[in-house]
């Protein structure tokens, strides 16, 4: 599954934060971080704080501040923010055809099977994820 | 077993626990099924390698169950630990019985050699799959498929059949 970048910047954004909600962290040091352009992400944050994810904080030592249940949201909601979940709901050409209705049926399963799964994982289960890995030496040392 | 954890008692199931887990599990889904819990009882509450787990709070009220086996060599799978029925009092949610439980399951299948643990949800079921998740289960390498029983299977065989 690809996500689109701004998608990627949102999780990594949220996720970042979410790792403790006491801290501000301004979008600088997430964009140094994670390696993305400073002013996509400056975009990502502004739809992430609308939507009650995040809060900008003002002044000296401002910046960003996870503001939801990190027990509570899950990944689909962050991906849907920034991605077309519903495109495969949508009719296309051909989908009337008899071969158009049965790979239909076939892509309903993916799209169901990968919603399913962004809405079974919060993000405090995503961020122990990361923890476990880190125990257990699987994640790529190389590339952190 | 039994083991006390936070004022939380994990043991093996007895027959006269059935009643309350009829009780709890109609409270979470909305029926009643007494034959089919005695019946569960009956093969998973007391043989070898099969786990029929119970949480009771400090005052004995029971608060939650798990229920699991070690399955074996189904489509080459080695032996490997399957949990197929949890359930927790919706009052208590949050207050960490269900990872009690499944943690507490999971010791009894290592016990048993396996090193694996497996369950099968719906996929519209959000609150088992985010717990799952949330202990550390992850997709697996099996998939589960199915198809509606119809007459044209019966059609299918006399013409023949693929296979």
């Amino acid at each position: 599954m690809r996500l689109q970048k701004a998608t990627r910047c949102a999780l990594f954004a949220v996720l970042e934060l979410a790792q403790d909600s006491t801290r501000q962290v301004s979008a600088a040091d997430i964009a140094e971080k994670y390696n993305i352009s400073a002013n996509h992400l400056a975009k990502v944050l502004r739809d992430l704080a609308r939507a009650g994810m995040v809060e900008s904080m003002r002044g000296a030592g401002g910046g960003y501040r996870f503001s939801g249940n990190v027990k509570r949201v899950t990944l689909y909601e962050i991906v849907k923010m920034f991605e077309d979940v519903e495109q495969g709901t949508r009719p296309e050409a051909g989908d009337e055809s008899p071969i158009g209705q049965a790979l239909s049926r076939v892509t309903t399963e993916i799209d169901e099977i990968a919603v399913s799964t962004l809405r079974s994982i919060t993000l405090a289960t995503l961020l122990k994820l990361m923890h476990r890995m880190a125990a257990d030496g699987s994640l790529n040392r190389e590339l952190v | 077993m039994p083991e006390t954890v936070d004022g939380l008692t994990i043991r093996s199931a007895r027959t006269t626990d059935v009643p309350s887990v009829v009780d709890l599990d109609a409270r979470i889904t909305g029926l009643n099924k007494d034959d089919y819990w005695s019946d569960m009882f009956e093969r998973y509450g007391r043989r070898q390698n099969r786990y029929f787990l119970v949480a009771e709070d400090s005052e004995e009220t029971l608060v939650g169950f798990i229920i699991g086996e070690v399955r074996a060599w189904e489509f080459g799978s080695p032996p490997c630990g399957w949990v197929f029925a949890i359930g927790v009092d919706p009052d208590t949610r949050l207050g960490k019985i269900g990872s009690t439980l499944f943690d507490a399951i999971c010791v009894c299948l290592k016990e048993s050699g396996v090193d694996t643990v497996r369950t099968m949800l719906a996929r519209e079921d959000e609150l088992n799959m985010a717990f799952f998740r949330s202990q550390g289960m992850m997709g697996g390498s099996f998939i589960q498929l199915e198809m509606a029983l119809t007459d044209e299977i019966g059609a299918r065989q006399q013409a023949g059949g693929d296979a």
